[in-house]
């Protein structure tokens, strides 16, 4: 459960860029999040809700936006999306690939302040 | 919610686009910095509590530990026993108590390292806490991430914990020989790492018996920067 650290981690920095912007005010915090970060969006917003208080982005909307993982094979230079089960299998040639192009994203991509 | 008075700002959208692991991710880069410039590989070892991390540790200070200086930073929630089965006279260790973090992170990292006397270390090894989820998120600024994955625990964990095992640079199946006696399916649990980590090496060993712990040193020797 490290979903706490990251939450805290978000607000201070949602919190540093507004005030950078002159903003007083957070409304909406939009995050987006790679299938294969390791972070649950669940635990995010169940840490949000109880930490979001006393901080500029109190009453905020958390969005999450859900980054499928995309895998890519080297060998037929394929980028192709990948199945939940995770096993990046290229479809064109059925070699399994190690390398992901998309999937890990953890990152803080927009805020609308005041 | 948005004001309603005159007097109120506008409601303005603002691009962001950082990571929110950023000061983590920007430490980690300090420390490989750090570990490339002191001429020491660094290896992060992560696994479920009980896959033999400390005791693989073990074995490879008294053999490997011999001939090369190695140097242990190894994270329990509670507790200094794994630094004092680690400790020794060749080997400077620091534990790392995490109270309830799950994970080490790069600035524990960093302290250590700079509390320790690395001189003439030329591989450290950073014990993780056990656990194969949080420790997937943060970069501690390794040169290699290896994830143990042992036979008392299930063939499909690969399967269950994509993304730890999505990581790792070396996978190694440990305490081989009860394999049999557990009824492990091994060429299962294999096929499983090789479908979700095909971009790992692979070494099976028991640091009981001592097999594989050849082929493991030898993967070391690869790792340790030419002076």
């Amino acid at each position: 459960m490290h979903e706490a650290g990251i939450m805290e981690s978000t607000l201070a920095l949602a919190a540093a860029k507004a005030r950078e912007q002159g903003a007083e005010r957070i409304h909406r915090i939009v995050l987006r999040l790679g299938a294969l970060s390791g972070v649950e969006p669940d635990a995010l917003r169940f840490a949000f809700d109880a930490m979001a208080k006393n901080t500029p982005a109190a009453g905020a909307v958390l969005e999450i936006e859900t980054v499928p993982a995309c895998g890519y094979c080297p060998d037929c230079d394929l980028e192709f999306a990948v199945k939940s089960d995770f096993i990046f299998t290229c479809p064109k040639c059925g070699r399994i690939s190690g390398e992901l192009n998309q999937g890990r994203e953890l990152e803080l991509a927009r805020l609308e302040i005041s | 919610m948005p004001s309603n008075s005159a007097t109120a700002a506008p409601i303005r959208s603002l691009d962001v686009k950082i990571s929110l692991l950023e000061a983590n991710d920007r430490l980690a880069e300090r420390n490989r910095a750090d570990f490339l410039r002191r001429r020491l590989a660094a290896l992060n070892l992560v696994s479920s509590p009980g896959a033999g991390k400390t005791t693989l540790l073990e074995r490879t200070l008294d053999g490997f530990g011999r001939e090369t200086k190695c140097a242990v930073i190894v994270g329990d929630l509670e507790t200094d026993c794994d630094a004092r089965r680690l400790r020794r006279p060749h080997t400077p260790v620091v534990q790392i108590t995490t109270g309830t973090a799950c994970h080490l992170e790069a600035a524990m990292v960093a302290r250590s390292a700079a509390s320790m006397d690395l001189t003439g270390v030329r591989l450290l090894f950073i014990e993780n806490v056990g656990n194969l989820v949080c420790p997937a998120s943060f970069d501690l600024g390794e040169t290699a991430r290896v994830v143990l994955l042992s036979v008392t625990e299930g063939e499909d964990k690969p399967l269950k914990y994509p993304p730890i095992f999505k990581s790792a640079h070396v996978v190694l199946l440990t305490k081989i020989d009860v394999a049999e006696i557990l009824g492990f399916d091994r060429a299962a649990a294999i096929a499983n790492i090789r479908r979700i980590a095909p971009q790992a090496k692979l070494i099976q060993l028991s640091a009981r018996t001592g097999e594989g712990l050849d082929e493991w040193c030898g993967f070391l020797r690869t790792l340790v920067p030419r002076t």
